[in-house]
């Protein structure tokens, strides 16, 4: 009965869990006899799975960073498989499969508001901007989960540097694609499409903040947030806006989209931060995927340098 | 009917925890399978306590009017499924630290919540058996049981509150609770009109 998942089976080859599954359900439905009828929708819910894992290409040239933790890696099955990315559905195993066919290429990426000079780039453009380097980070949710994802991209600062913001620019938006067509879980208004996320300018020029294209030594998978990304080791996973087609410099403090769905369980920084709690649940620890306990939160979850762009805020305010 | 039924059915309400099981012996569980393992324990506790409020309407609606035989049994799973909810919540996700479980109980709404819908299972699955019917009387065993509405219902809300954006599948749980309880209603109005009417004319 135990189907093996290896890596070198085809797709083809797997028996799809649905048809897998049948059997049980069919056990379900007999348990809750008649009832099942009205709960039958609610049963195949629970069983939905996903396995899909799409290869990316090598990228060439990626140069080590002393950045890097020396924490072991999540394996990639679970960072694949793993996935906050309502766009694609408000399931964790839902991105990897409906992200599967969305197309990451002709990409664009608009770069307007306080720059000198406003401009769309394609986003092959941006990767070759810089060397590509591969920064271990942690990478830690604000439901109290955590990774270690050897992602691949730059500093943001360097493509910052090179588009000249004015001097009046003292925050840096990034929003995502909205594409109701390839992206079924923006046709349920979950949260206000598309997702946008900002920055303080201080903070985007921090060379932790990475502009990602690729991880574990290949593109990014659709799901992972292809085909450029944010990444901001400091903050919850939220703050990382995915699949970026804007980047936007502004005056004032830009909105975030969790913000605007609930302003009172997240801010504008959202900083790892093991004192301040989500109203809901504590922030004291995290479960990092693969370990049986848990263990405890750290302050900018470990990035420390980070300090001290926040030194006499409150941060028990300004969550 | 029931006596064949009935071993088939209880071990039909074992095969989630059994999927559970097998899933865990296959390291098939997912990334995080202690939250796949809690929220499969919590699902199946619902689900077990909105059947069991169904078999009232359908055997009143099929006229089978023997399946009223197999609804402690089900009762029975609802606390079985939701036991092991909270025992995924007190040892895997607490590991047993009781000062923080009562801080969560305090602080945490959600948790508030669903301690209240297991709490308020404990009696039922304590008065479920033929004994305590007859101990109790029939009349104040079945208003003792109407917690079961109460248990439910905050099942949900701790479902609700507990989600982060996408109420979408607890809203589901909400709207088939409240069929049930819908049709409680109803019944319990025309039954008592029928009373009425009945009635009446002898008054005259």
């Amino acid at each position: 009965m135990l189907i093996k998942k290896a890596a070198d089976t085809r797709s083809s080859e797997i028996t799809p869990k649905s048809v897998y599954f049948n059997r049980r359900n069919f056990i379900a439905a007999a348990a809750t006899a008649g009832s099942a009828a009205i709960l039958g929708f609610k049963l195949r819910d629970i069983v939905t799975p996903s396995q899909t894992v799409s290869a990316g290409n090598k990228i060439e040239g990626i140069q080590k960073s002393p950045l890097s933790t020396n924490e072991t890696v999540t394996p990639y099955k679970d960072v694949t498989h793993y996935n906050n990315y309502y766009e694609f559905g408000t399931s964790k195993d839902e991105p990897a499969e409906l992200a599967k066919n969305f197309r990451t290429r002709p990409w664009k990426v608009k770069i307007d508001g306080l720059v000198e000079k406003k401009q769309e780039l394609g986003v092959d453009e941006i990767i070759k901007m810089a060397p590509p380097e591969e920064r271990i980070y942690r990478h830690r949710c604000v439901e109290g989960w955590s990774i270690v994802v050897p992602w691949v991209g730059f500093s943001l600062s360097e493509l910052i540097k090179r588009v000249n913001p004015t001097s009046k620019a003292n925050f840096v938006e990034f929003t995502t694609i909205l594409d109701k067509s390839q992206m079924p879980g923006q046709q349920r208004d979950v949260l206000e499409w598309p997702y946008v996320e900002g920055l303080r300018m201080d903070e985007a020029m921090h060379p932790l903040a990475l502009l990602c294209f690729g991880m574990y030594g290949e593109e990014l998978p659709n799901q992972d947030g292809a085909p450029l990304r944010i990444v901001l080791p400091w903050k919850y996973g939220f703050k990382s806006a995915k699949a970026i087609v804007r980047i936007r410099f502004t005056e004032k403090q830009p909105m975030n989209t969790w913000n605007i769905s609930a302003p009172r369980e997240y801010g504008f920084y959202a900083n790892v931060n093991p004192n301040v709690d989500h109203p809901r649940w504590s922030q004291a620890k995290e479960r990092r995927l693969g370990e049986f306990l848990k263990r405890p939160t750290l302050m900018f979850n470990g990035y420390d340098q980070v300090a001290s762009l926040y030194s006499g805020m409150d941060l028990k305010k300004n969550f | 009917m029931l006596r064949y039924f009935k071993p088939v059915i209880f071990l039909a309400c074992l095969a989630p925890l059994g999927r559970l099981v097998w899933r865990g012996l296959h390291a098939d569980l997912g990334p995080n399978p202690i939250e796949t393992i809690t929220h499969g324990t919590g699902d199946w506790t619902l689900i077990f306590l909105l059947v069991t409020l169904s078999v009232t309407p359908l055997r009143k609606l099929t006229r089978q009017y023997w399946i009223i035989g197999i609804r402690r049994m089900l009762g029975l799973f609802a606390f079985f499924y939701g036991f092991l909810h909270l025992m995924t919540y007190v040892w895997l996700d607490k590991f047993f630290d009781v000062h923080e479980m009562l801080a969560d109980i305090y602080k945490r709404r959600f948790i508030t919540a669903g301690m209240t819908a297991l709490t308020l299972m404990l009696p039922l699955a304590l008065t479920s058996t033929k004994w305590s019917i007859r101990k109790l009387g029939g009349k104040r065993w079945q208003t003792l049981h109407r917690l079961i509405y109460f248990s439910a219902a905050a099942g949900v809300i701790h479902y609700i509150w507990l989600v982060k954006a996408d109420l979408r599948k607890p809203l589901e749980y909400a709207a088939i609770l409240g069929v049930l309880v819908l049709y409680r209603i109803v019944s319990w109005i025309s039954s008592r009109a029928v009373v009425v009417s009945k009635l009446e004319p002898s008054k005259t």
